[in-house]
């Protein structure tokens, strides 16, 4: 039997009831309006055209952000607390205990977008794809993966890399947002044909792209996880421009630009859109390293070397181009903030990162004399046409070099003649550039080991000490000695050899985005959570 | 008058070789590769023996004289390869965005007729009144004026003001005309005022110096109405030069477009070949300055035919 509040209480005191009832679920309305809402079309610009459609043998955003949405990759980074590494199509893992042998079970039930289930087949094809590639196809990132001796499938739910040596950096490798995971028969009959086309797992199945224009996915209805994707399709359109792209947030056109804003447009977008717009800010995985040619003179004295990287004020740069620029982070080899980034206690003691900036310099200017290098000595620094944050650190150096009697030359140069002129060695200094989706130590400091082993060592040197600390951190098991070998290569490329070294800041990654837009996290990395499946657009 | 055209068009074929050699050849000198481009970057592990082999696929290896052996015996068949850089075949990179650009360019050209000649025979009719100072200002601004400059202004004023935009994406107008003017109504008047403006002072210049001429004078004197005399008489002689400079500009707008292109994000031949020339994709490159070649020539032999249809001692020479 029920008996209604109304025959037992007073109308008062329900009145009263009820309100206090009110009160108290209001709260919990507020957590239901931001529960996820499903339907929408997600428009959002990108700053490029996807060269090929192959994740596996490009290197730019302009191919990830529209292309990633439609694929799914062994593992993830967990946007909700990078870098922590979770499952994609990978439901468990186990690791050995001599870290030799990763094997890995794939979740049941996950389905190409064709309708076939994908099986732990496909997923060794992408990866014998990536690290073994056949004739005639490019792996980009085939050097990152030379420790895999073989990938083994016991079965058609399990999958087993075996590897030639311990590696502190391959479990993260495997998360890798450029590894999709293709569909082995494809493979089979023609290794290129993912170049031109798309068939994956991913949240989003692809419906056209417009060469140059615009890139539009929708909403794949078998996707393995329950509930997602709540979009019902994505746009992104190409617009290369700045001005162009700023507008477009600006006006609510696009909800969003993945890869980040320097602080001129941020605020500029912030001005004009008011509450419409938030932003997230996140340190980036992307910095500017001043390289010398260490085989042309004088640069192949370590006296120089020193004295230059010496010359550069970074904390006041800190201050002053962080305004103007997405430069902000004073660090070493690692990204400030990174597991594996060096503490200021420590970082102060390096040539160039010293707090008095008087003292380094006349250390600086003793260094240039007993060298022999001239007072007024001119040499040129070669850099990117690009004025932010190329043009903005060179001029920055440039000045800061001159404070000890050196004249330099800014020569800035477009992308074929400065790539060009890098990697045949046709220049005394230059700003270069490194951007990755993760922090770990195995691809930061593969630009700074010898340059027969590392084609993106444009420095030209030779230090097997470095190449033996390299390969020791790599495969180091214990975390605490991994870091002690790490102190010992960014003390010796930035302080001893000085052969390179980061001139001023590491980047700030600025991404100011529609109030609408949520789900979305800002990661370190723009390369990473860009399959938009926890992505909802709210009304 | 055939064998006229027969001549122009025997003509066409050296120019274009002549642009098909001198192309291929600067392409070239400049420095750095495609492959460099698109491997040297960032996050790019690729071994200098992965990018060997995809030189060799490319057909970079080979000696210079055989890769363009090898691209010129296409041309005649219209075979133009694929773009280096994304694999797609050329005419379907260009297919999609030709029609953005010579719609543009019409819509340009159309309103700077509908501006020019008006303007400039008014001004020529009116000298040194209010009027023709007024044209003249007006004109004058627009030389002066950088279309991408107002096209910035057009766009800042729409979101500022506003807080609308046209459109992102192009639809073809016989898709969407209400979409597709939406779009390209803007990018064509910024551009159409800077082309009327060239216009106009060709018009005017050229209508006042026919305006000086015996037979007009002559015209005048047998009584003729004014209206007759300038638009029999006056006009129809005037607008040789006029057609000239109002060709010349369409040509120039398929392919030219660059800045306005990138301002107002329209995926047009103009940003393609910004982007086929950063990327050094050397067959997209060289496809492109053969079509925009083509273009201009092809609109300058038209340009012939009605001078030569407006003016019999053009075609009787």
């Amino acid at each position: 039997m029920l008996i209604s509040l109304k025959e037992i209480l007073p109308p008062h005191l329900t009145k009263l009831l009820f309100a206090i009832a009110a009160l108290l679920a209001l709260p919990l309305v507020g957590i239901a309006a931001e529960a996820p809402r499903s339907g929408g079309e997600l428009v959002f610009a990108v700053g490029g055209t996807p060269p090929s459609y192959d994740g596996h043998r490009e290197t730019t955003f302009a191919m990830l952000h529209p292309v990633a949405p439609h694929y799914s990759t062994l593992l993830r980074f967990d946007p909700q607390n990078y870098p922590k590494i979770v499952g994609d199509v990978a439901e468990s893992w186990q690791v050995s205990k001599d870290r030799l042998t990763y094997t890995f079970k794939v979740r049941k039930g996950v389905q190409f977008h064709d309708g076939s289930v994908l099986t732990a087949k496909d997923v060794k094809a992408t990866y014998d794809k990536i690290i073994f590639p056949p004739e005639g196809v490019v792996s980009a990132r085939q050097a990152t993966y030379a420790v895999v001796d073989k990938i083994e499938t016991p079965d058609d739910q399990t999958i087993v890399f075996r590897l030639k040596h311990p590696s502190a950096s391959f479990l993260a490798n495997l998360a890798s947002p450029w590894n999709f995971i293709y569909k082995a028969d494809i493979l089979a009959k023609d290794p290129r044909w993912y170049e031109k086309n798309i068939m994956g797992t991913g949240p989003f199945t692809f419906v056209e792209y417009v060469a140059g224009s615009h890139w539009v996915g929708k909403k794949n209805p078998n996707y393995f996880m329950k509930g997602r994707p709540y979009l019902d399709g994505y746009k992104a359109v190409i617009i290369r421009d700045t001005a162009p792209r700023v507008a477009a947030v600006r006006s609510g056109q696009a909800l969003v630009e993945f890869r980040g804003f320097n602080p001129a447009a941020r605020d500029d977008i912030v001005k004009t859109a008011g509450n419409q717009v938030v932003v997230q800010e996140s340190p980036w995985v992307c910095n500017l390293t001043v390289t010398l040619n260490n085989e042309k003179k004088p640069f192949d004295d370590v006296r120089v070397r020193r004295a230059l990287t010496l010359a550069i004020d970074r904390w006041a740069a800190s201050k002053t181009l962080s305004q103007i620029s997405v430069m902000k982070y004073v660090g070493g080899l690692f990204r400030p903030g990174s597991e594996f980034a060096m503490p200021e206690s420590e970082l102060v003691k390096l040539a160039g990162f010293g707090k008095n900036i008087e003292a380094a310099r006349t250390e600086a200017k003793k260094l240039l004399r007993e060298a022999g290098v001239p007072e007024g000595f001119s040499f040129t620094l070669k850099n990117r046409n690009v004025r932010e944050p190329y043009e903005v650190t060179g001029v920055y150096v440039i000045d800061q070099w001159r404070q000890i009697g050196l004249n330099v030359n800014h020569v800035q140069q477009e992308e074929g003649a400065y790539f060009n002129d890098f990697r045949q060695g046709n220049f005394e200094a230059g700003i270069d550039f490194s951007c990755d989706f993760m922090d770990d130590p195995d691809l930061q400091l593969f630009k700074f080991i010898s340059s027969e082993k590392s084609p993106v060592n444009y420095a030209r040197y030779k230090d097997s000490v470095l190449d033996e600390l390299y390969d020791k951190q790599s495969r180091a098991t214990d975390p605490k000695e991994r870091l002690k070998l790490l102190r010992q290569f960014e003390k010796r490329v930035i302080d001893e050899k000085a052969y390179q070294f980061p001139p001023t800041l590491w980047w700030q990654r600025i991404v100011p985005h529609s109030v609408k837009l949520k789900g979305w996290k800002i990661t370190p990395s723009h390369y990473v959570n860009q399959d938009l499946r926890d992505v909802w657009i709210a009304q | 008058m055939r064998q006229y055209i027969l001549k122009r068009l025997l003509l066409m074929i050296p120019t274009l070789f002549g642009v098909a050699v001198l192309i291929f050849f600067l392409l070239r000198v400049l420095p750095g590769d495609i492959v460099e481009l698109k491997y040297a970057g960032s996050g790019s592990y690729a071994p200098k023996e992965a990018l060997d082999r995809e030189r060799t696929r490319l057909g970079l290896d080979q000696p210079i004289w055989k890769q363009f052996v090898t691209w010129i015996v296409g041309i005649p068949r219209l075979e133009f390869g694929t773009s280096m850089w994304t694999g797609q075949p050329i005419t379907h990179e260009i297919a999609i965005r030709l029609e953005l650009s010579i719609e543009l360019a019409l819509m340009a050209t159309f309103i700077a007729v509908l501006i020019s000649i008006p303007l400039g025979v008014l001004a020529a009719v009116k000298q040194d009144t209010w009027i023709d100072y007024c044209v003249r200002i007006f004109s004058i601004a627009g030389m002066a004026m950088p279309s991408f400059w107002l096209g910035i202004v057009i766009i800042l004023a729409f979101v500022i003001y506003f807080r609308w935009l046209p459109p992102l994406t192009f639809t073809s107008f016989w898709v969407d005309p209400k979409a597709n003017l939406t779009q390209l109504i803007w990018p064509a008047l910024a551009v159409g005022y800077r082309y009327s403006a060239v216009a106009t002072r060709m018009t005017r210049s050229a209508v006042l110096e026919v305006l000086r001429e015996d037979y007009i004078r002559t015209a005048r004197a047998k009584g003729l109405w004014e209206r007759a005399v300038l638009t029999r008489h006056a006009l129809k002689n005037a607008l040789l030069p006029v057609i000239t400079v109002i060709g010349i500009e369409f040509a120039f707008l398929v392919g030219g477009l660059v800045v306005t292109e990138q301002v107002f994000n329209l995926n047009g031949i103009g940003k393609l070949f910004v982007e086929a020339i950063s990327q050094r994709d050397y067959t997209m490159v060289q496809s492109l300055v053969l079509l925009t070649s083509f273009i201009f020539i092809f609109v300058n032999f038209l340009i012939d035919l009605i001078n030569a249809y407006l003016d019999p001692r053009i075609r009787f020479r």
